[in-house]
């Protein structure tokens, strides 16, 4: 198992797991507040639309295109 | 820092890995870069929830054995660097690649159409949402709704199933008539013909597409027009593709020439620009079998052997035929024109209505008015949509490609002259 942070909030996900998961494991699957103040999600998967961008270890990254490491911190845009 | 190679190859789906395996056995130094965690493409996308198909692993297994051959996985293309050059970008770094040929295998995306409440939390693409469920997004005991058109329908709802959704409805836009034809013709692909039978499911309807998503923080319920009556259906997930389209973008930026939306090549899978090949479903949609042949048609000729390349010439016209049939029986009906209401966001990242849209002559002009496609995504979704809704041509893809990191866009910069 893996053990990372999400939002502050320990989770263990499987080796293997996107971060994209990681989102819905640990909580409601939300990544970002659009700029009219929509709640979004992962929508197209593979590293086209952008929606699912969140911030890793401090860096702007594709969640659907990004594996759950150990001690990764995933923080998503409120 | 620098890295030469004999042959890149951009993207490891199919042709790509094909296109390698083909050209490896000539001993040239070969590079293929791709953007996922793993090679496979979308159709063969590895992950905690992805079961990989044999011919999937013998082709993996195949490129990890071949010596000549280094895979970047994680790594995608920021600019074009100089003559046969590109700008790369990994999780760490950003370095540059120098090529004497190269070969486009740059894939294929969904086609995503606006519709009323499709930006709510709940709601993804057709392949979008396989390709999560690999990933291993749950679904446990969610109701899920399948909506657009094409056999990757019913892919996904296959996946979806195996991970615990509860299908409620499987609608294809395309008519009852078109489907019993495609089916009909699919005895000239006996292999494909068996596929079908084994995705075929109970809930699938003809002549049926989704009208609006509804809810308010997320995904509550979906509404869709089936055979001409409205029909709603309480739903966790709406799944909703309408298709795929080529990726271009890349190719457009090394001004190979583009036709009918898709990388134009020649026999050899040659592109306009010399040196410059590209095959799989960026030249268009065709399917997995016909991306590997190309590939490796593409590989081989790549490397000189035009024999070989040759070879292959009626196995890629098997499976053209099978594409044009594709194409032609799911072709999108025109009321999905109709589906976005004013109000209805047709740029995701910058939220422009369509009512910002409507109204405006063409891509650029739109852009100017309304901020259309200049976010994050660069208009690869809201770009296609309305090239379809609108009749626009698709923006000219500009540098960076996607977006990057600044110390990655310093690397393009000219270094300081002396003194």
């Amino acid at each position: 198992m893996i053990e990372l942070s999400l939002d502050g909030q320990l989770l263990r996900v499987a080796q293997g797991t996107t971060v994209a998961a990681a989102l819905y494991l640990g909580g409601d699957g939300n990544s970002r507040t659009s700029v009219s103040g929509q709640r979004r999600a992962p929508f197209c998967g593979m590293g086209v639309c952008q929606e699912c961008r969140v911030s890793i270890d401090g860096q702007r990254r594709l969640a659907c295109q990004t594996l759950c490491r150990t001690g990764m911190q995933v923080e998503t845009q409120a | 820092m620098t890295r030469d190679f004999d042959l890149l190859i951009i993207g490891a789906g199919p042709a790509g890995m094909a296109a390698a395996l083909a050209a490896a056995p000539s001993g040239a130094r070969i590079a293929i870069i791709d953007d996922n965690p793993a090679p496979g493409g979308q159709i063969w996308r590895d992950g905690v929830q992805a079961q990989l198909p044999a011919a999937a692993q013998r082709y993996r297994a195949a490129l990890a054995a071949a010596s000549n051959v280094q895979l970047f996985a994680a790594t995608r293309v920021v600019a074009i660097a100089g003559p046969q050059q590109l700008l790369l970008e990994d999780d760490n770094s950003a370095w540059n690649v120098r090529y004497s040929t190269l070969i486009l295998c740059t894939g294929a995306r969904e086609l995503l159409l606006p519709f009323p409440g499709w930006t709510l939390p709940g709601v993804t693409g057709a392949g979008g949402l396989q390709a999560l469920v690999k990933g291993g997004v749950p679904l446990t005991g969610e109701r899920l709704v399948i909506a657009g058109s094409g056999p990757l329908l019913l892919a996904s709802a296959a996946s979806a199933r195996k991970a615990g959704a509860q299908i409620q409805r499987i609608a294809e836009q395309a008519s009852l008539a078109a489907l019993s034809a495609f089916t009909l013709q699919l005895t000239r692909w006996p292999g494909k013909l068996l596929q079908a039978t084994q995705l075929l499911d109970s809930h699938y309807r003809s002549d049926s597409f989704v009208v609006a998503a509804l809810g308010s923080e997320k995904l509550e319920a979906v509404r869709l027009n089936q055979c001409g009556k409205i029909v709603e259906i309480p739903c966790e997930r709406l799944a909703c593709g309408f298709g795929l389209i080529a990726n271009t973008q890349l190719g457009q930026a090394l001004e190979c020439r583009v036709a009918d939306q898709a990388i134009a090549v020649d026999d050899w899978q040659a592109c306009s620009r010399t040196d410059h090949y590209a095959a799989g479903e960026c030249t268009g949609f065709g399917g997995s079998e016909l991306a590997l042949v190309e590939g490796a048609i593409a590989g081989h000729a790549a490397v000189g052997e035009q024999q070989q390349a040759r070879a292959l010439w009626p196995q890629r016209a098997r499976w053209q035929a099978f594409a044009t049939q594709l194409n032609r029986r799911f072709a999108l009906n025109s009321q999905l024109k109709q589906l976005a209401e004013a109000d209805t966001l047709v740029c995701r990242c910058e939220d422009v209505p369509y009512s910002a849209l409507a109204e405006r002559s063409g891509w650029v002009d739109a852009k100017l008015h309304s901020r259309c496609g200049m976010g994050p995504c660069q208009g690869r979704i809201c770009g296609a949509a309305c090239e379809y809704l609108f009749d626009w041509q698709a923006p000219t893809p500009r540098v960076p490609l996607s977006p990057v990191r600044c110390a990655t866009l310093l690397q393009l910069a000219e270094p300081p002259a002396a003194g």
